[in-house]
C-alpha cells in the first residue's frame, strides 16, 4: 500500500468549490422560505392574497430547496472532494463533473420558479414536473458516471467505507427517481403518474421514504464517515460494525416506505411489513451512529475547544434521537395518534435540522479552508455561535411540534358520549397557535445561525490565501 | 385462491423470510472479534484509519430483540402474504368494532329523546349539550363554532329566519337541506336604475333618501323583485326570500355588496343531512339551533 504515498494526483477542486458555496446559497434561501412560511402558519395574511406566496406553494419549495439544494449541493461536493482522497485519483471525467454542477443548479432554478406559480405532480419530495424530473435523471446518472468512475480509477486498493454510502445513496436515489417519477405527460407543464390508487400511494411511499434513508440518511453518513474521523484525528472505531450497518440499513430501509400509509387503503400485511422492518431498522441506523461518537473515544477533549466537532457529534445525538423516534412511530399504534399531526413535522426537522444540516455545516466548515488554501476559517468563535444558535433552534422547534402534535393527536380522536368529536378541527388549531409562535422562534434562531455562516464563508474566502498550506489545488485557470 | 395469488403469496413469504435471515445472518458471521484489536491496516488520504472493535453486545441485542419482536408480529398479524395471522385481526374489522361501540353509546344516550318534541328537548340541558356536540361537528364549519354565522353563511342565534324559526321549519331545513337563488339581472336593468335600487334597498327606512330615487327604484322594485321579496319587501319564509327591510344582510350590505347581489345574483346551498344524521340527531340538534334563537338561552 506504500506505492499510493509516491505522488498526491492533482485534484479538481473547482466544482467542489462551486458546490461548497451553492450549499451555503441554498442553506440561506431554504431556511428563510421555512421560516416564512412557518410565520404564514401564524398570520395567514403573510401571503398577501398573492397565489406564489400562499403556504401551498412555498411549502413544496422551501422542502426542495432545503432537501435538493442545499442538502443536495452539500452531498455532491462532499462526496467529489472525499472519493478523490479516498481513492487517491483526480474526479473521471471532471467536465462531466462540471456538468452535473450547472446541471444541479438549473434544476434548482427550474424548481424555484414551477412551484410558485403551481406547477407540480403533488407528490411530496417529488413535486417536479416531468421535464425537470427528465433533467435530474440526466444530471444524476451523470454525477453516477463521474463518482463510480473516480473509484473505478482508484489508486489504492479498498474502497473507503464513506464512498460505501456515498455509492448506495447515489444509486438508491437514481432508482427511487426513476421509477416514481414515471409520469404520462399531456402537456409540457402537467403530467399524470404512471401509477394508479394505493399502487401509486405504495411507490410514493417506498419513493418518499427511501428519499429519507438514503438521500438524508446514507449519503449523509458518507460525509460522517470522513469528516468526523478526519477532525477528530481518531481511526474509525469498527469495521467491522461499518460492515454490518451498512448492508442492514440499505437493505432493511427498502422495506420501510408503507408506515406512511397506515390505517389508509393499502392492504394490512403491506402496512404490518412495513411498521416492523421500520423497527427492525433501528439497530442499522445506530450502528452509523455509535460508529460515529466511538471514533472519538480517547479524544473527549477535542470536544471543548472545536466547534466543528461539536457540530458533528451533536448532528450525530439528533441522528441517533430521531432513528429512535421514527420506529417508534412506525408502530401502528402510535400512528394512529401520531399520523397527520404536527408530531411528524417535529420528527422530519429533528432529523433535518438536526441531523442533516448540522452535520453539513461541521463538514462545510471543516472543508471551506482546505479549498480556499486558508489557515481556518475567518472566525472560530462565529462558528461556535452558529453552534449554540442551531442547536437551542433545533430544540425549540421539536419540542414545539412535539407538543403541538401529541395535543391534536389527543384533540382529534376525543369523542364525546354519543361518539361524535369533541373538539371541532379549528379548535385544535387554535390550541395549535401557541405552538406555532415557538416553531418560529426555534426556526429563526436556526435561521440566524445560517446567516452567521452566510458571513463567515464570505469572510474566509474573500481573506488573503496563505501560501504555505499544504493542500494541493488544482491550477487557477 | 388462484394460481396467481399463490405465487405471490409465496414470492413475498420468502424475500420477507429471507431478508430477515440475511440479516441475523450478516450480524452473527460479523459477531466475533475481540475489543482493542489492531486497525485493519488500511490508511486513507494519509490519516484515514480504522479499529475493529467487536461489535457492542447491547446493540446486537436490540438487533436481535427487534428481529424476535418482528417474527412474533407475523404470527399473529397479517404481514407474510395471504397468512391472514393467528388472531384474524384486520383494520377493517377494528374499525367496526370501534363504530359499532360509538354507535351503541349514541343510541343509548338518545333513547331518552327519542319520544320528546324539539320544542321541549330545547328546554333540556341534555338535549342541548348532544345537540351542540352534533352542531360542532356537522354544522360548525359553515355556520361558526358560535352559530352567528359569516358573509353567506346565516346567523342562528338571532330572530331572522330565511326559511322560518319554527321547529319544524329548522327540522325541515336540516333534514332536506335548502337552496337559495337570487337570479341575475345583469343587461335586465339599465345602470341608473341598479344604481337607485342600491341606494334604495340599502335605505329602505331612511327619510333621507330622496323622493325621486324612491320613486324611480319602487317602479323597478315592483316589477323585477317584489314578486319574491314581496311589495313591501319583508321577503316570503316560503321561498327562503330575503327580508330587506331590516338590517341583516347575508351577503352583505354594503352599496357594493348589494350591487353586486342585484348584477350577478347569489346561490345558497344547505346541505341535505338525511343520510348524514339520524332522525334522532336531527331532532337534537334543531333542538340546540332553535334555542340558540330563543333569548339567547344558552346550553
Amino acid at each position: 500500500m506504500s506505492t499510493t504515498l509516491a505522488v498526491t494526483p492533482q485534484y479538481h477542486d473547482e466544482v467542489v468549490r462551486r458546490f461548497t458555496v451553492m450549499t451555503v446559497v441554498w442553506g440561506l434561501v431554504g431556511m428563510t422560505v421555512g421560516v416564512f412560511i412557518a410565520a404564514e402558519l401564524l398570520w395567514p395574511l403573510l401571503n398577501f392574497d398573492i397565489p406564489w406566496l400562499t403556504y401551498s406553494r412555498l411549502r413544496p419549495l422551501h422542502t426542495n430547496a432545503v432537501i435538493f439544494a442545499f442538502g443536495g449541493s452539500g452531498l455532491i461536493a462532499t462526496s467529489y472532494w472525499v472519493v478523490q482522497r479516498t481513492c487517491r485519483a483526480p474526479l473521471f471525467l471532471p467536465k462531466l463533473a462540471m456538468f452535473t454542477f450547472w446541471g444541479w443548479q438549473a434544476v434548482i432554478v427550474a424548481a424555484a420558479i414551477t412551484l410558485p406559480l403551481g406547477i407540480t405532480q403533488g407528490k411530496e419530495y417529488a413535486e417536479l414536473e416531468w421535464p425537470i424530473d427528465l433533467l435530474i435523471a440526466v444530471v444524476w446518472v451523470a454525477y453516477a458516471v463521474v463518482f463510480f468512475g473516480t473509484i473505478a480509477k482508484r489508486t489504492v486498493s479498498h474502497i473507503y467505507v464513506a464512498n460505501w454510502f456515498y455509492g448506495s445513496f447515489i444509486i438508491a436515489v437514481a432508482v427511487l427517481h426513476i421509477v416514481n417519477s414515471a409520469a404520462i405527460p399531456i402537456s409540457l407543464t402537467k403530467s399524470y403518474s404512471a401509477y394508479g390508487g394505493a399502487v401509486d400511494a405504495m411507490v410514493q411511499w417506498w419513493y418518499g421514504h427511501n428519499a429519507v434513508g438514503f438521500f438524508l440518511t446514507a449519503g449523509f453518513l458518507g460525509m460522517m464517515y470522513y469528516f468526523v474521523p478526519k477532525q477528530a484525528g481518531r481511526p474509525i472505531y469498527s469495521y467491522r460494525l461499518s460492515v454490518v450497518h451498512f448492508w442492514a440499513l440499505i437493505s432493511v430501509y427498502m422495506w420501510a416506505g408503507p408506515h406512511h400509509l397506515h390505517y389508509t387503503a393499502l392492504p394490512d400485511w403491506v402496512q404490518s411489513l412495513g411498521m416492523v422492518f421500520s423497527l427492525i431498522l433501528l439497530a442499522p441506523s445506530w450502528g452509523g451512529m455509535i460508529n460515529g461518537i466511538m471514533t472519538l473515544s480517547g479524544a473527549w477533549h477535542k470536544l471543548r475547544e472545536d466547534p466543528i466537532l461539536k457540530f458533528l457529534i451533536v448532528s450525530l445525538s439528533f441522528y441517533g434521537m430521531s432513528t429512535f423516534e421514527g420506529p417508534m412511530m412506525s408502530i401502528k399504534t402510535v400512528n394512529a395518534l401520531s399520523h397527520y399531526t404536527d408530531w411528524t413535522i417535529g420528527h422530519v426537522h429533528s432529523g433535518a435540522l438536526g441531523w442533516v444540516a448540522m452535520i453539513t455545516f461541521g463538514s462545510v466548515y471543516a472543508l471551506i479552508p482546505k479549498l480556499w488554501n486558508k489557515p481556518a476559517m475567518y472566525s472560530v468563535p462565529a462558528i461556535n455561535l452558529h453552534f449554540w444558535l442551531a442547536t437551542i433552534g433545533t430544540v425549540l422547534y421539536i419540542v414545539a411540534m412535539w407538543i403541538a402534535g401529541v395535543m391534536q393527536g389527543l384533540m382529534w380522536r376525543a369523542t364525546e358520549a354519543d361518539g361524535s368529536l369533541t373538539y371541532s378541527f379549528i379548535e385544535s388549531l387554535k390550541a395549535t397557535y401557541p405552538f406555532y409562535a415557538m416553531r418560529l422562534a426555534g426556526g429563526l434562531i436556526f435561521l440566524a445561525g445560517m446567516v452567521i455562516m452566510v458571513w463567515n464563508t464570505w469572510k474566509t474566502i474573500m481573506s488573503p490565501t496563505v501560501a504555505s498550506v499544504g493542500v494541493t489545488a488544482e491550477a487557477h485557470a | 385462491m388462484s394460481g396467481l395469488d399463490l405465487v405471490w403469496h409465496w414470492t413475498v413469504i420468502v424475500i420477507t423470510v429471507a431478508s430477515i435471515v440475511g440479516a441475523l445472518w450478516l450480524l452473527f458471521a460479523n459477531a466475533r472479534g475481540k475489543p482493542g484489536e489492531a486497525d485493519t491496516g488500511h490508511v486513507w488520504d494519509d490519516d484515514l484509519r480504522e479499529y475493529n472493535n467487536p461489535l457492542p453486545r447491547w446493540w446486537l441485542n436490540l438487533f436481535v430483540i427487534t428481529i424476535v419482536f418482528g417474527v412474533g408480529y407475523f404470527a399473529l398479524y397479517p404481514g407474510l402474504g395471504n397468512f391472514a395471522g393467528r388472531l384474524g385481526w384486520t383494520s377493517q374489522q377494528q374499525m367496526q368494532q370501534s363504530l359499532d361501540g360509538y354507535r351503541a353509546q349514541r343510541d343509548h344516550q338518545f333513547a331518552a329523546f327519542h319520544e320528546r318534541d324539539v320544542a321541549t328537548l330545547a328546554g333540556d340541558p341534555a338535549a342541548r349539550a348532544a345537540g351542540r356536540s352534533v352542531f360542532l361537528n356537522n354544522c360548525a364549519g359553515c355556520h361558526g363554532a358560535d352559530a352567528k354565522g359569516a358573509l353567506g353563511f346565516p346567523n342562528l342565534t338571532d330572530k331572522d329566519w330565511l326559511y322560518g324559526g319554527t321547529p319544524e321549519a329548522i327540522v325541515a331545513s336540516v333534514t332536506f337541506g335548502r337552496n337559495g337563488t337570487m337570479p341575475p339581472f345583469n343587461g335586465a336593468i339599465d345602470a341608473a336604475t341598479v344604481k337607485a335600487l342600491v341606494r334604495y334597498v340599502g335605505h329602505w327606512n331612511d327619510p333621507a333618501l330622496d323622493a325621486a330615487t324612491r320613486e324611480q327604484a319602487q317602479k323597478q322594485f315592483a316589477i323585477t323583485c317584489a314578486a319574491c321579496h314581496g311589495p313591501d319587501g319583508h321577503g316570503n319564509p316560503a321561498l327562503g326570500s330575503a327580508n330587506l327591510t331590516d338590517d341583516i344582510w347575508l351577503h352583505g350590505g354594503s352599496s357594493e355588496r348589494i350591487r353586486e347581489t342585484i348584477l350577478f345574483g347569489r346561490k345558497s346551498a344547505m346541505p341535505a343531512h338525511e343520510k348524514i344524521l339520524t332522525a334522532d340527531e336531527i331532532k337534537v340538534v334543531s333542538a340546540y339551533v332553535y334555542s340558540l334563537s330563543q333569548n339567547g338561552t344558552q346550553p
